[in-house]
């Protein structure tokens, strides 16, 4: 006989903690089944907006006892395939939904899915520091992450190759990239993709000769390059008053969505985002509320 | 001396009489625990791998998910621009998605080399020392350090190298690409090297304390004793441990996820970006839609990934069984 295990049980017997086990999982079980009045309401999707909706759902909460949101991040289309699943109320997505999307809810559920702005966020472009490089063209930014400009004395920097950071492909943020300053052509090979806007945005303060993308709200350590639509076209910082009259032409919308009008709880919710308690939290964030019309 | 302190074999006492008719009750529920648990790890190794298996198939059979991914487009130059010769290209986001798994493979390959080839020499050398010369002070320092770096989460070495060791190497050699495979490669070594040194350290000291006193009787000093002795004899644990090492590195995710760049280029330069097998499933497995082309080869480079594994593990051991022959047969 093993001797550890006679020492382990001494005596006893294994019976209270099989009851402990079973009593444990029977606790798990029990928890969320306990009626309430109102059910949680479920938020999912963009990792770019999880800073934002918790913050809404914080504030929304200490307002309104007994009413729960529930928030989880995990990327836009993590969100956009638990809203066709039926395994959220609200899908928060940093990108628009595309029509197959669309049709799936459609078919799916038989109502017609809401799009509801609720935020704006500029797409900042990153360079180091020291990087004398005084604005970029979209049709530059395109050529750089398309692999057709290499070397930043191309655009009338220093004799250095260009290296060039983006998103992994399952972030709306390359999504938004890919379509709106790529026209939707593939990034070049030589791109190096990382988990997460921090680390592009450490690995950029880092690197002399490298370029960024992302969110305004981290941008930190790193200069903000300014943007200009085409070579006649005026160089743009994203700012609040840029980015809502969209002469920022990384301007980008961050939504909400909803299979048919949100009602109930959802709705109460989502009023309360658009109001302007909620939209205050978006400059608090990091981010720009939204035109109201 | 080691050798005393064996008990002795089964065969020269009256044989155990079974369990079943003398233990009582919580003897036997233990032993019935202590047999499952063993089965578990092997149902769970059969059913990940039919899990896999199931998830990786359609690549093979599925019409509609070889329009997209068939294996001579896994395997062959495609296509990627149009009037652009066709090339290994893994973009699987895209108009048309192409998924060429060779730029992956010679990611993983390299950094694999790399990190092993630093973490072997060093953790060898590093457990015959401690082994062999060590005074019993750096012994007992030396031994739990090592062992502490095995408890480091990787994805905290990943971090260190995206923030420390690739500004050091960029500041020291000046290469255009911070996070390279070599940068990738030394960081994935902090997580081979315990493996290495903790198994090979183990096969050293199991070398039976005769031979090293036979060796210095004949007037061998002990570094003759230590390179042509005890590292011979303990060759099979060493080599087992080496496999060890290896089957770490092509499975590690974290620190290559950090420190490589994760760009799909193809080429031996070790100074260029790679993406490697594992990083590639931890970044885009997250939000596929299941059944997608997609989803189907990245379920096909986990079984390929477990069958490469396996494939080096079972060779491992069938060079450490030769190797064991060899060394009793000449004894």
């Amino acid at each position: 006989m093993p001797f550890f295990w006679r020492v382990f049980m001494k005596g006893k017997s294994i019976a209270p903690f099989l009851l402990l086990g079973v009593g444990l999982i029977l606790a798990g079980c029990g928890g969320p089944n306990s009626g309430e009045q109102h059910r949680p309401v479920t938020v999912k999707g963009s990792d770019t907006m999880v800073i934002l909706a918790q913050s809404w759902a914080e504030n929304y909460m200490k307002e309104h006892q007994g009413l729960t949101i529930q928030v989880t991040g995990g990327g836009s289309g993590v969100g956009i395939a638990a809203l066709i699943n039926g395994g959220t109320d609200i899908c928060e997505a940093s990108r628009p939904m595309k029509t197959v999307e669309k049709e799936q809810v459609r078919t799916r559920h038989g109502k017609v899915v809401q799009e509801i702005p609720v935020a704006l966020d500029g797409l900042a472009i990153y360079v180091s520091e020291s990087n004398p490089i005084q604005s970029l063209t979209e049709p530059q930014l395109k050529s750089i992450y398309t692999g057709k400009i290499l070397n930043w004395r191309e655009l009338g920097g220093k004799d250095a190759k260009i290296v060039a950071y983006g998103r992994e492909n399952s972030s709306g943020t390359y999504q938004f990239f890919k379509e709106h300053v790529l026209g939707n052509e593939d990034f070049a090979r030589e791109v190096q993709t990382l988990p997460g806007t921090g680390a592009i945005v450490n690995a950029v303060s880092k690197d002399p000769s490298s370029i960024g993308y992302g969110g305004i709200a981290y941008a930190s350590g790193i200069r903000v390059v300014p943007v200009r639509k085409d070579d006649h076209s005026e160089a743009v910082k994203p700012s609040l008053t840029t980015v809502r009259s969209s002469q920022y032409p990384l301007s980008r919308n961050l939504f909400f969505y909803t299979i048919g009008e949100p009602l109930g709880d959802v709705k109460t919710f989502v009023d309360w985002v658009l109001g302007p308690e909620g939209q205050k939290l978006c400059e608090a964030v990091g981010y720009y509320p939204i035109v109201q019309k | 001396m080691r050798s005393s302190g064996v008990l002795p074999y089964r065969s020269e006492v009256a044989p155990l009489p079974k369990l079943r008719q003398t233990g009582t009750l919580s003897d036997r529920i233990a032993s019935v625990v202590i047999q499952g648990s063993a089965f578990l790890a092997i149902l769970s190794l059969i059913l990940i791998f039919i899990f896999i298996g199931k998830e990786a198939l359609p690549v093979l059979t599925s019409s509609e998910v070889q329009k997209e991914a068939s294996l001579s487009r896994l395997f062959l130059p495609q296509h990627a621009r149009a009037g652009e010769a066709a090339e290994f290209d893994w973009q699987p986001i895209s108009d048309t998605p192409k998924y060429s798994l060779l730029p992956l493979f010679i990611g993983t390959l390299k950094v694999t080399v790399i990190a092993v080839s630093i973490a072997i020499p060093l953790a060898v050398a590093a457990a015959l020392y401690t082994s062999e010369f060590a005074p019993s002070w750096a012994r007992e320092t030396i031994k739990p350090c090592i062992e502490i770096l095995a408890g480091i989460p990787s994805v905290v070495v990943g971090f260190f190298c995206l923030m420390v060791i690739a500004s050091w190497l960029q500041g020291a050699f000046g290469w255009t690409y911070r996070l390279n495979a070599l940068t990738a490669g030394i960081g994935l070594s902090l997580a081979v090297i315990p493996i290495v040194y903790t198994v090979s350290e183990d096969a050293f000291s199991s070398v039976p304390q005769a031979f090293r006193e036979g060796s210095i009787a004949m007037g061998a000093s002990s570094w003759q004793t230590a390179s042509r002795v005890v590292l011979p004899a303990a060759m099979p644990g060493v080599l087992a441990a080496c496999v060890l090492g290896f089957g770490r590195a092509i499975g590690e995710t974290m620190i290559v996820l950090m420190a490589s760049g994760n760009a799909p280029v193809t080429s031996w330069s070790p100074v260029d970006s790679i993406r490697t097998f594992s990083a590639t499933i931890a970044a885009e497995l997250g939000e596929l839609v299941q059944g997608s082309p997609h989803y189907h080869v990245l379920f096909f480079i986990g079984a390929f990934l477990f069958i490469l594994t396996f494939l080096i593990n079972l060779m491992g051991r069938w060079c450490v069984g030769r190797l064991q022959k060899k060394l009793q047969g000449a004894a």
